[in-house]
């Protein structure tokens, strides 16, 4: 086993790219780290990014914000502008494990970790966040929920490293919002859960809306007939229950030790409308 | 030494103080050694192959491969654990549970073993090691296993105690039964009954510690062995007869544990590490990975219980009936049969029995988990409890203080009590503010009463006197709760000195006389008992020098407050001599100065508790909360009050997430899917609310003290006040245990469509 920590992301591509047997990108380590102490894998080359310059630091931008692939999912929380703008991401980001965890991890690991009950990811896909990629033919930049294709499976090629996430500048009255189901209070994975994103006008009706839903399919889903429930309407009860029912039945979840599909269906309708509830209070509407 | 236990109602000056504890400091600053903590030079690391398979035939084991790898050591199967249990069916049990011989009877059954140099190596050599298994059919489920068609476990089992012996073998490997009057008679008397059937699945005791040890045998045919126990004594005999040493060539030594709840009174990996050492010809350290502890240690058993319950309008219960069926894994236990002792031990019944059935499946040898069987055996009774007393239109409190057993009453199991604490928890419940406190929207309160034996035994203390006056007492019972802060209180009091002059450890087994392990909440109780004997007969010594020194007869001397005293006028000059005075000049009057005692502690006063429980449920979730919660037990005396306390929280904590979310979820193809504390789920801090205590004292009269075990009852109510409390809070009677958001709302949802 080969633990190299490149100073350049050009490196770290290089190494990745040139590498014959097994590999894997390290930042935070909470997933890999827990894989390879229970023996689940044992990766040739490990490529450490944290020494990477910029990838430990959230930029604000003209367009928003640029949050490198090294960034501590704590640090999200410490970061006034991002909160303020992105309140559902953060939450959701400050979800993750546990206090110690949340020291360590990262939002793009969490991403490329590909799991269909990664927290920060619904929200990140209800927020419209694009992945910025750093890989042997160049960067390109591509929509979040790209990136996930199937449980444990990413869209990346050889050698290709997610280097930042991208959240837009926010509208004026935005709002987002994200809630997982577990039965316990923290430590935990998300049986089901759901990130909403919306933006008003002025008299409160919805003028752009997100829905995501995780642990409800393989991948993390964005349910646009969700968002179509809300668009055009102020935040009324029967667009509620219509977003309830629309997100039940999007769901294409899995009987396990987690949760029955029964179960996960009815409560991913639960928390849509609670997210959803929250998220209009958060940009404004009454 | 005639040792009299009898309780003497005296006043104490350091039994029910609360010091800090002797092994506090080391444990918060990681000083302490846990059973991971032991290393010697040299030492291999054993680490164990484990099957795959619920329930497979094993053909053949190719370890050639493995033997061949650089840096390993030794490899063991079931060969290298010949069969030295003389016709002992129960150690054979657990010689085939330490390593299978001919089949592997559950998911994590160890089938081999390797010794290497480091960990990577070990495990490269387990994937070396070649199995032949021919599957066979399984059965994880109770119910399912007592059908005639399930799949049969060990075909040289047929049931016992049935009326006609029979014919064919079983999965049930016993039937047992308990009660007195005719319950068809008294169900007869009754106006309104309550039948019901209750599910509780299997749950694992979730130390924080898993099983380590290091094993160290000599070509001597002697051996060391440094593990995390409830009882080395124990382990050692076990071991010894296991090995083919002689018990007094093998010395144990018990590290620090951090949590055993019954889970550390059976010996798995000791064994292996032993014999590898054997074969290796060094030391060995295994140390068991939290999925082997869920997969291939000792979870409590599964049940199904059905129980019937009448009584007469005025509230007096007529008849009570249970049939219990638990799950014991793939070896015979009696763990049905303890549940079926404990169901209605709380009342005072005319007419009551009780059939228990004990379960082979293809699961882990069950092992004790706190009060072992116990805790849903009272889900069940308690819960109908519960309905029957909705159903008469009387508070839950008043109707089990109108049944409640008394002193003198003939319990469901057999003997007569004596003075018992059931009746006064009861009380105590009815004036606690906790009941009068109000509830909010979706918020329900539940109460359940509980019942546990308690355990004495065989118990040996040491207690030394340093020539500076320090005294070092030397316990067999591994400290669990504190003990050895409550045994330093006891030792403090009955010599008379200050709690600070004493320094209690737990001696291995080299060192001291055979104790018993720590269960059946036994270790404060008979080892206090040990360590008033021991002190009483030190004193006797200190009597007997004192009176040297002072040249008078010793019956003259007696003992007060930490000094001996010269008693009548005629030594009205002498002044009394301390401790201190008489070990400083002991080498002078006979060398140094012990008490030591040897007994078997019994009449372990029997415990009961009243458990209070707020809940908040999310009807659109169906997840819950536990908001306020009050345990109300008898101790008999608590000698540390801090302690006993804890005693009382921690059952509950664990009694919340057995209740709420701990279960062993099996797949279709029997293997175990939650062999982890992510999904399996024990409740963390957050989860819980601070649980408050009521310590009640009803001396037990078989103590000097009046000390009873305190440790193990406090587990016993919980699942059904929780069970109750959820019943008033969400509008449905919950059956099956763990009430899990998803089997809540699913209840939930069809009381709706029920009432639609």
């Amino acid at each position: 086993m080969r633990y190299i920590r490149p100073l350049s992301i050009e490196d770290a591509v290089g190494l990745l790219a040139g590498s014959s047997g097994t590999s894997a990108i390290l930042a935070g380590g909470s997933d890999l780290l827990v894989r390879m102490k229970g023996g689940f894998v044992e990766p040739d080359l490990i490529v450490d990014i944290k020494a990477i310059e910029g990838l430990g630091e959230i930029r604000q931008t003209a367009d928003g914000f640029s949050i490198g692939a090294a960034v501590a999912c704590a640090v999200l929380g410490e970061n006034s502008a991002l909160k303020t703008a992105w309140p559902g991401v953060v939450e959701a980001a400050k979800l993750i494990g546990s206090k110690q965890v949340q020291g360590r991890c990262t939002i793009t690991g969490n991403l490329c970790n590909a799991s269909p009950a990664a927290d920060s990811v619904p929200a990140l896909v209800a927020a419209g966040a694009k992945a910025v990629i750093a890989g042997p033919s160049g960067k390109r930049t591509i929509a979040v929920e790209a990136v996930p294709i199937g449980p444990g499976k990413t869209s990346l090629a050889k050698g290709e490293i997610i280097e930042a996430i991208l959240l837009d500048k926010r509208a004026p009255r935005s709002g987002d919002a994200y809630l997982r189901f577990i039965p316990r209070t923290e430590m935990d994975i998300a049986v089901v859960s759901a990130g909403v994103n919306l933006t008003l006008d002025e008299h409160g009706v919805v003028t752009a809306a997100r829905v995501a839903l995780g642990a409800a399919a393989p991948t993390v889903l964005l349910v646009e007939e969700a968002a179509e429930a809300l668009i055009g309407r102020k935040l009324d009860e029967a667009a509620l229950e219509r977003l309830a029912k629309v997100c039940a039945g999007a769901c294409r979840p899995i009987d396990d030790k987690r949760g029955t599909i029964e179960f996960r269906r009815k409560v991913a309708g639960v928390l849509a409308r609670r997210a959803a509830t929250t998220a209009y209070a958060r940009a404004g509407g009454k | 030494m005639n040792f009299d236990p009898r309780f003497s109602g005296r006043k104490f000056a350091s039994v029910g103080t609360r010091p800090i504890r002797p092994d506090g400091v080391d444990k918060v600053t990681g000083r302490a050694r846990y059973g991971a903590d032991f290393n010697m030079a040299g030492q291999l690391v054993g680490r164990v192959l484990r099957s795959p398979h619920a329930h497979a035939k094993i053909l053949k084991i190719d370890t050639s491969k493995a033997e061949k790898l650089a840096g390993v050591k030794a490899v063991i199967t079931a060969a290298d654990l010949p069969d030295l249990t003389d016709g002992d069916a129960a150690m054979y049990d657990v010689l085939d549970n330490c390593m299978a011989r001919s089949k592997a009877l559950y998911d994590g059954h160890a089938v081999a073993a390797v010794a290497a140099v480091d960990a990577r190596t070990a495990r490269q050599a387990l994937k070396l090691i070649e199995v032949d298994y021919e599957l066979l059919p399984h059965v994880t489920d109770v119910d399912e296993a007592m059908k005639h068609t399930a799949p049969l476990i060990n075909d040289t089992i047929f049931t016992e105690g049935l009326e006609e012996k029979p014919v064919k073998p079983s999965n049930v490997t016993k039937r047992s039964q308990f009660g007195h009057g005719d319950v068809h008679q008294g169900f007869g008397h009754a106006d309104f009954i309550v039948e019901r059937s209750f599910k509780t699945e299997q749950t694992h005791q979730g130390y924080i510690e898993p099983h380590a040890c290091v094993a160290n045998v000599s070509s001597d045919g002697t051996a060391d062995l440094w593990v995390c126990t409830q009882g080395h004594f124990v382990y050692r005999q076990h071991c010894a007869q296991l090995l083919g040493l002689e018990a007094s060539k093998l010395r144990v030594t018990s590290s620090e544990i951090g949590g055993g709840f019954g889970g550390k009174t059976h010996v798995w990996a000791e064994p292996v590490a032993l014999a590898l050492s054997r074969k290796a010809g060094r030391p060995v350290k295994l140390v068991m990975t939290r999925d082997e502890v869920f997969r291939a240690s000792g979870p409590t058993s599964a049940t199904s219980i059905d129980v019937k319950i009448g009584a007469r309008k005025d509230g007096t219960i007529t008849a009570a009936e249970a049939t219990l069926r638990y799950s014991s894994g793939p070896y015979a236990g009696t763990w049905a049969e303890i549940g079926a002792m404990t169901a209605f031990a709380c009342y005072k019944l005319d007419n009551v029995k009780t059939v228990g059935y004990e379960v082979l499946v293809n699961r882990p040898k069950t092992a004790a988990y706190r009060a072992p069987s116990a805790p849903m055996a009272a889900f069940a009774v308690e819960s109908a409890v519960d309905e029957l007393a909705k159903e008469l239109g009387m508070d839950p409190v008043e109707f089990r203080i109108k049944n409640a057993a008394q002193e003198g009453t003939r319990s469901s199991y057999g003997p007569v009590y004596g003075p018992i604490g059931i009746g006064p928890t009861l009380e105590a419940a009815k004036t606690h503010p906790h009941m009068k406190a109000p509830l909010g929207k979706n918020q329900g309160r539940g109460m359940a009463c509980g019942f546990w034996f308690n355990f004495g035994g065989q118990t040996c203390v040491d207690l030394n006197i340093g020539m500076d006056g320090s005294v070092s007492l030397a316990v067999g019972t591994v400290d669990v709760g504190g003990s050895r802060a409550s045994l330093s209180l006891v030792a403090a009091e009955e010599l008379g000195i200050d709690y600070a002059q004493l320094k209690a450890v737990v001696a291995d087994t080299s060192s001291l006389g055979y104790n018993d392990m720590t269960d059946g909440s036994r270790g404060t109780f008979s080892s206090s008992m040990a360590t008033i004997s021991a002190a009483r007969n030190a004193i006797k010594i200190l009597r007997d020098r004192a009176a040297q020194m002072w040249d008078i007869p010793v019956d003259d001397v007696i003992w007060e407050n930490g000094h001996a005293i010269a008693k009548g006028e005629k030594y009205g000059n002498l002044a009394a001599l301390s401790l201190k005075e008489i070990a400083a000049a002991s080498g002078k009057t006979g060398g140094p100065i012990a008490g030591h005692s040897e007994l078997v502690a019994d009449g372990a006063g029997v415990s009961f508790a009243t458990h209070i429980c707020d809940i908040e449920v999310d009807p659109e979730t169906g997840a819950a909360r536990v908001i306020r919660y009050t345990v109300i037990q008898d101790a008999g005396k608590a000698v540390h009050p801090t302690y006993v306390e804890g005693q009382y929280q921690g059952g509950a904590a664990q009694g919340i997430g057995w209740a709420l979310n701990e279960e062993y979820i099996y797949g279709k193809d029997g293997r175990l899917q939650n062999a982890g504390f992510l999904d399996y789920r024990i409740p963390v801090c957050s989860d819980l609310p601070m649980i408050d205590t009521q310590i009640l004292e009803i001396p037990n009269p078989n103590h000097p003290y009046g000390v009873r075990g305190v440790g193990e009852t406090s587990i016993v109510p919980p699942l059904a006040a929780i069970a109750n409390a959820m019943s008033n809070a969400a509008g449905v009677r919950m059956t099956h245990i763990p009430m899990s958001p998803p089997r809540v709302l699913a209840a939930i949802e069809a009381e709706r469509e029920g009432r639609a």
